[in-house]
C-alpha cells in the first residue's frame, strides 16, 4: 500500500470511520457519541498529519452506523468531520455533518447567571448563526459563541 | 392568550399587546372589577423587589383575588435547598396563576415548562421584565393616543438596560423611529440594531444629549450606573452628561412625555418633576392597570 497514512490506523470490515476531526477535539467527539461506553471495537488515531488541520484525529467504530441526529451532535466540535460508511472493507457512503437548528443537552450556557448552570436542567439552544456558530439559550436568551463553547 | 405564560415580551403578538393596552384602559376607567374572586395568585419573589411586588399585589387585590407567596427567598424553602422545579411544582398545584421574580436568568422560562398553571415573569435577572414593557406601552398609548409612527428617544444605558431592549422589541410592531443617546461604552448592542435593520425601522445614534430631543414624542430615560464602566474615569466623564434638566425641555413638542422605569438617581433633575411633560410617576401607577389587564387576559376572564 503506497498510502502510509492508511497504515497508521488499521482498517475495519463493517462500521463507520469518522475522519477530519481536529486533534484537540478527539476526546470530546468520543464523549459526545458515548463511544467510551459502548462495547464495539474502536480504534482511533490522533496527532496525524493533515492538510486541513495542524494535526487531525480519526476514529473507526466497528459495526456501528450512526443516525444523522446522533452524528450531527459532533458538528459543534468537529464541523469538518467526514464519515465513511464501511461495508465489507468498502466505502459505501460518505457523509458530512451539519449543525442542527436545535442543540439539546450538549453545550453549557456561557452565562454564569443562567438557570441551567444552577439547576439540573437539560440545556437547549437554537442556532442563530451557522457560519460563526452562535447558539441562543432557550432559557436565559444569551448567545454562546464558538470561542466560549464548552461541551457538557 | 388564555392559559399562556408571559415570560418574554416576544411571547405576545402585536394583537395581544394591543389587547392588553386596551384592557388596561378599561381597568383604569373601572378599577374595581372582582374578576379574580375565588382565584388564588401565587406571588413568588425569590429576590426582593418592593415596587414590582406591590404593583402586582395591588392589581390582584383590585381584581378581588387572593395572594399567597413570599417576598424574598429567605422566607421560602429555597433556603432549605429546595430546587426551583420542586417549588414551582408544589405552588402551581395550589394557585391559579404564578407571578415570579428570580435572580437567575431563564428561571421564568424553565418554570413555565414545569408549572401546571401560567407563569408571569416579574423579572428574571438581567433577562426579561415583560410587564414593565407592557406598562411602558400603555403609558405611551395613553399619552400619545396611539402606538403607531412615534419618534422614540432612548437615553442612558442602552447596552445593559433590559427595559430599553424589551421596549425596542415591542415598539418594533408599530413603525417607530428610534433615536439612541448614550455614552460610547453603553451603546445599543449590534443585535438590536440588526433586528431593526431587518425590519427596515429607522434609528439614529448620538453621543450628545442636546436639543435633538426637540423631535421626540417619547423620551425614555435610564440610569447610567457606575458599575457598568470598566474604567472609572470614563464614568466620571459621562455621569453628568446624560442628565435631563427642565431648561432642556423648552423647545420640545407639546405631546412629549418623559418616561423612566424608576428608581431614578440623578439622570432626571428634580426640577423636571413639576413639568407637565414629566410622566414617570403616573407611569408607575399605570403598572397596576397593565398588570390587571395581563392577569385577566391570561386567565381568560375578560376581553376587549
Amino acid at each position: 500500500m503506497s498510502n502510509t497514512k492508511e497504515l497508521k490506523v488499521s482498517a475495519i470490515k463493517n462500521g463507520t470511520v469518522i475522519d477530519h476531526i481536529s486533534a484537540d477535539h478527539l476526546f470530546k467527539v468520543i464523549s459526545i457519541l458515548g463511544l467510551d461506553k459502548i462495547q464495539n471495537q474502536i480504534t482511533f488515531g490522533t496527532n496525524l498529519e493533515s492538510h486541513k488541520f495542524a494535526q487531525k484525529a480519526i476514529v473507526k467504530v466497528a459495526d456501528k452506523f450512526f443516525e444523522d441526529d446522533e452524528i450531527n451532535k459532533i458538528s459543534l466540535v468537529a464541523p469538518y468531520a467526514k464519515l465513511n460508511i464501511i461495508k465489507d472493507y468498502e466505502v459505501v457512503e460518505k457523509k458530512s455533518v451539519t449543525i442542527p437548528d436545535e442543540v439539546v443537552g450538549i453545550v453549557k450556557c456561557v452565562n454564569p447567571k443562567c438557570i441551567t448552570n444552577h439547576e439540573a436542567i437539560t440545556t437547549r439552544f437554537s442556532l442563530v448563526d451557522k457560519k460563526e456558530v452562535a447558539l441562543k439559550c432557550h432559557y436565559c436568551e444569551k448567545i454562546t459563541t464558538e470561542e466560549h463553547l464548552e461541551i457538557l | 392568550m388564555k392559559g399562556k405564560s408571559l415570560v418574554s415580551i416576544t411571547d405576545f403578538s402585536k394583537e395581544e399587546i394591543l389587547q392588553i393596552v386596551k384592557l388596561a384602559a378599561d381597568f383604569e376607567a373601572n378599577p374595581n372589577q372582582p374578576l379574580l374572586k375565588n382565584k388564588v395568585v401565587a406571588s413568588l419573589f425569590f429576590e426582593p423587589s418592593t415596587r414590582t411586588r406591590l404593583s402586582f399585589e395591588t392589581a390582584i387585590n383590585r381584581l378581588g383575588g387572593s395572594v399567597i407567596g413570599f417576598t424574598d427567598s429567605s422566607s421560602s424553602s429555597t433556603t432549605k435547598g429546595e430546587s426551583l422545579k420542586d417549588t414551582i411544582k408544589m405552588v402551581s398545584n395550589y394557585a391559579d396563576l404564578v407571578v415570579m421574580r428570580h435572580p437567575l436568568e431563564g428561571a421564568a422560562r424553565y418554570s413555565s415548562e414545569e408549572s401546571a398553571v401560567p407563569i408571569i415573569n416579574a423579572g428574571d435577572g438581567a433577562n426579561q421584565h415583560p410587564t414593565q414593557t407592557l406598562l411602558d406601552l400603555y403609558s405611551i398609548y395613553k399619552t400619545q393616543g396611539t402606538l403607531e409612527n412615534l419618534n422614540i428617544f432612548l437615553v442612558g444605558d442602552l447596552k445593559y438596560g433590559r427595559t430599553v431592549h424589551s421596549l425596542l422589541m415591542a415598539m418594533s410592531h408599530f413603525n417607530p423611529v428610534f433615536n439612541f443617546i448614550s455614552p460610547d461604552e453603553l451603546k445599543m448592542p449590534d443585535e438590536y440594531k440588526l433586528f431593526l435593520d431587518e425590519l427596515g425601522i429607522k434609528y439614529y445614534e448620538h453621543s450628545e444629549f442636546t436639543d435633538i430631543i426637540s423631535a421626540a414624542d417619547i423620551l425614555y430615560m435610564t440610569r447610567v450606573q457606575r458599575e457598568r464602566f470598566s474604567d472609572p474615569i470614563e464614568y466620571e466623564k459621562v455621569k453628568n452628561v446624560y442628565v435631563l434638566r427642565n431648561a432642556m425641555l423648552d423647545n420640545t413638542k407639546d405631546n412629549l412625555r418623559i418616561l423612566h422605569p424608576l428608581p431614578r438617581v440623578n439622570e432626571i433633575h428634580t426640577d423636571v418633576d413639576e413639568n407637565p411633560k414629566a410622566y414617570y410617576f403616573q407611569q408607575a401607577q399605570n403598572g397596576v392597570y397593565a398588570r390587571m389587564a395581563i392577569m385577566a387576559s391570561i386567565l381568560g376572564l375578560k376581553e376587549v
